[in-house]
């Protein structure tokens, strides 16, 4: 007699192609998903759910002044996606965002501490070039080591992130400390070095940076699907031995690329001292450049993707230290829900290929 | 016959993997003590039948019964337990051991003597030596003897001919018909006719993952056996189109290319190609073929030799160089989305490939290769279900197609290709014959790269054999024998004067 049990069962079984809309249906069922998640948790740290969530969105998105603060949050983090998502695209997995803001932070300090006599057009101009430069160097040594040596990408970009934070911590107590503070801090830039603000419409006045990272999508996006480069870098990700048979210059790709992407990263780190944080400190990349490796992946390496998420991990970051100041909840929370939904969403992928079935069975 | 027990049933065995269905519903019965050919085209199914037998695969419907019983069999180690012995294509054996101990590895002191089952089916095998200094059929014999010490009464091969000549099948033959005797039931998966004639009993056809049926070898013919494999009437010849063979194009000249491990893998390799013809190239699988393509295509470094080009020197420069100085020559690798195209763009992507560096400007116009490619869909006939569908969903013929046909409309003088109808149906095959003596016919001289003995008998004007990367015979197709060819191939040519025929 066959035993019942053992024959038949669920088991995995490979799906064929579903249609967009149902990919993104299972998508957005994994955020709910992960919001349910986060909302147990919550529940039993003895909160209300609802109100919590309810003070997030009134914290992050309530007022013009809240709404302000949220896109200064995202504007940093989705140039930096825009960056290491670049990398990412040729199979490059660049998690030195860090560092390369850190390098362009740096960069950019020199001249506002420096140069302060320029006149702002000029000097702005300056650092936010010397930025991108310091950036994208920092970027190309893992890059030369990559196609010169065959190095691993990942651990070299992120051992080199180190090397840039603790330069600011030298320059913060030595060369560059304030004279005149008692803690060890570098001095405020000058008012010419700092960033203008420009209206955004509805919100109020925002540092520039928000022009740049419009401009930053939309150039990505045409970079990614209408230039020559942008092609080539797809062909080296998707497939680098087809890449030398079409006599692509492999090695050059790789470093241009990553060069954009670094110096992109190596921006960010000007405009945030030169805009929100009007001098150098540590805290200056604050963990975007790995963020931003969950909001690359996220959004699936798209430009549109990159600005959605980034703007809904801001709307998180803020509701959280709102929920904070509130509840006495911790804001590391927001890392919590950040994880869960990054969790979740990835996890989903996993029934976006495969469904479970159960086997039929035959007779002799 | 009839009244041998069934070693193995199969009822209603479906497996998909996402859209494509590679199995159907398929019902077999293997019988103890008889060979059956599983016979049908690359991507009929045959494999992946044989894996969920092997416990490989979890079928998504259907039963298995093993000797009347029934089985689940969710891994290969229960599939060894119940005595189902699978010889991989690629073998499983750790290099630096020798057969002895590769086939002792892993048994707990339930296993057959490997001398004793040496001694009984009469191998003439050294036990002792390191599977490094194997031959590819003294391999296969480490393999064969490891599942029979594992108590394998159930014995499945997967294409166990591909990689050996003609002699050493004759062996492997020989040594299948004695298991019989023993009462083992085996099961050979092939895709070639005169194999499936010589070994097996009886025979099971599928097509397109379906069993499309079982005859008595004794009462099958080629004819029958094809039109079940291939759902239709299919010509068989291969035609040859007439030559007008023109000047010397390619000249290859004492070439030496060396493996990564600094092994040789091409020794002394002269040939020339004339416009015009298509010069064969056999040989054993990993006689030096790849090395001999790639580092003619300039993806390989050559370690000595020279590489002329219209009595220009080509060796040295990279695909990018050759290019650059207007050199057209046009390769068509073996594994085609492994390297030549882009699986996951679509066609017009890769049909930009090799002309994107041509458009003026830093932005990429798609139009001229969307129409190109619309073009090359309708002339080729390539099924697709759109222009924007990423290459790796078509089907292997439909992928040549796409590459052979990219790289015939760059007008290439040269034309190499290695192993072009690999996987791919004999409808698919015959178009891409046709294509390559339309290319002859044009004037291109063609390099094919072929596995088939008849299909390089028939189709190519000479035949260069290679054998441990070394030109063993370059013979006139008109006069050479598949004979010939199989003895040159195990570069057994004792007379090296003899050997340039």
């Amino acid at each position: 007699m066959p035993d019942k049990r053992m024959h038949g069962g669920f088991h995995v079984v490979q799906r064929g192609e579903l249609p967009q809309l149902k990919t993104w249906l299972y998508r957005l069922l994994a955020v709910l998903g992960a919001l349910t998640t986060g909302g147990l948790f919550l529940l039993m740290l003895g909160f209300s759910p609802f109100s919590v969530y309810g003070t997030m969105l009134r914290g992050s998105l309530g007022s013009a002044g809240m709404q302000k603060e949220t896109i200064k949050l995202m504007i940093p983090l989705c140039l930096t996606t825009l960056g290491v998502a670049l990398a990412f695209k040729m199979r490059f997995w660049n998690i030195g965002g860090e560092g390369q803001i850190s390098a362009g932070a740096i960069a950019a300090s020199y001249f506002a501490y420096f140069h302060s006599d320029w006149p702002s057009w000029l000097l702005l101009t300056v650092m936010a070039l010397a930025a991108i430069l310091a950036g994208g160097l920092w970027g190309l040594i893992p890059a030369w080591f990559k196609t010169r040596f065959g190095t691993n990408e990942t651990l070299f970009t992120l051992m080199l992130n180190y090397i840039v934070l603790y330069l600011i911590t030298y320059l913060r107590e030595g060369p560059w400390r304030n004279p005149e503070g008692g803690f060890a801090m570098t001095p405020r830039f000058p008012k010419q070095a700092r960033l203008p603000e420009v209206m955004f419409p509805g919100v109020g006045n925002i540092h520039i940076g928000w022009i740049v990272m419009f401009v930053a999508v939309a150039a990505m996006f045409v970079y990614l699907r209408h230039t020559k480069q942008g092609y080539e870098l797809t062909v080296v990700g998707e497939n680098e031995r087809t890449a030398r048979y079409a006599g692509m210059p492999v090695g050059r790709i790789v470093m241009r690329t990553m060069f954009i992407s670094a110096g992109l990263c190596g921006l960010v780190g000007m405009m945030q001292v030169s805009g929100p944080d009007r001098q150098l400190t540590d805290a200056v990349a604050n963990g975007r450049g790995f963020e931003a490796v969950s909001v690359a992946w996220l959004s699936r390496l798209s430009p549109i993707g990159i600005m959605v998420v980034s703007f809904l991990f801001s709307v998180l970051e803020k509701g959280c230290s709102m929920m904070q100041t509130e509840f006495r909840i911790p804001a590391s929370m927001s890392d919590i829900l950040q994880s869960i939904i990054l969790f979740f969403v990835l996890g989903s992928e996993f029934f976006i290929q495969y469904r479970i079935v159960r086997r039929k069975e035959a007779r002799l | 016959m009839t009244d041998t027990p069934l070693a193995i049933s199969l009822r209603g065995l479906t497996k998909t993997f996402g859209k494509v269905v590679a199995n159907d519903h398929i019902d077999l019965d293997v019988r103890t003590g008889e060979i059956l050919a599983l016979l049908g085209e690359n991507g009929s199914g045959k494999t992946t039948l044989m894996n969920m037998l092997s416990g490989t695969y979890q079928p998504d419907e259907g039963s298995i019964w093993i000797r009347g019983r029934r089985v689940n069999i969710r891994s290969p180690r229960e599939a060894i337990d119940l005595g189902i012995g699978m010889i991989h294509q690629h073998f499983k054996l750790v290099d630096v051991f020798t057969a002895r101990e590769n086939i002792l590895l892993g048994q707990k002191g339930r296993s057959a003597a490997p001398d004793e089952i040496v001694g009984r089916l009469q191998l003439s095998i050294d036990l002792n030596k390191k599977v490094y200094n194997m031959s590819v059929s003294e391999k296969q014999t480490v393999e064969i003897i490891k599942v029979i010490s594992r108590g394998a009464d159930i014995l499945i091969l997967d294409e166990p001919t591909a990689v050996l000549t003609p002699q050493e099948i004759d062996a492997l033959f020989d040594l299948l018909r004695l298991m019989k005797q023993e009462g083992k039931a085996i099961v050979i998966i092939t895709h070639k006719l005169e194999e499936v004639m010589a070994i097996s009993d009886r025979v099971a056809v599928l097509h397109r993952g379906r069993n499309v049926g079982s005859v008595q070898t004794a009462d099958a013919d080629r004819f029958l056996l094809t039109e079940m494999m291939v759902g239709r009437q299919v010509g068989l010849s291969i035609q040859r189109a007439p030559m007008q063979a023109g000047n010397t194009i390619l000249d290859i000249h004492q070439l030496k290319v060396l493996g990564p491990e600094g092994q040789p893998e091409l020794q002394k390799v002269s040939f020339t190609l004339r416009a015009g013809e298509i010069l064969g190239v056999a040989g054993v699988a990993g006689s030096g073929q790849r090395a001999l393509c790639e580092s003619i295509a300039g993806l390989q470094e050559i370690a000595g030799g020279s590489i002329l080009l219209d009595g220009k020197r080509i060796d040295g420069l990279s695909p990018r160089e050759i290019i650059k100085r207007g050199i057209s020559m046009a390769f068509i690798p073996e594994d085609r989305l492994g390297m030549g195209l882009v699986g996951s763009m679509d066609i017009p992507d890769n049909l930009l490939l090799k002309t994107y560096r041509d458009q003026p400007g830093v932005l990429l116009r798609r139009k001229a290769a969307r129409e190109e490619a619309q073009e090359m869909i309708d002339r080729l006939d390539i099924a697709t279900p759109g222009l924007s569908t990423p290459v790796r969903k078509l089907s292997g013929g439909n992928v040549q197609k796409v590459l052979l046909g990219r790289e015939i409309n760059l007008s290439p003088r040269v034309l190499i290709t290695a192993y072009p109808v690999r996987g791919l149906d004999i409808g698919a095959s015959m178009t891409i014959y046709d294509m390559l003596n339309e290319q002859k016919q044009k004037g291109v001289g063609v390099l094919f790269i072929g596995e088939d003995l008849d299909v390089l008998l028939s189709l190519c004007d000479r035949i260069v054999v290679l054998s441990g990367g070394k030109v063993t015979a370059i013979v006139d197709s008109k006069f050479a024998t598949k004979a010939l060819l199989g003895m040159k191939m195990t570069g057994l040519a004792t007379d090296k004067e003899d050997a340039y025929a």
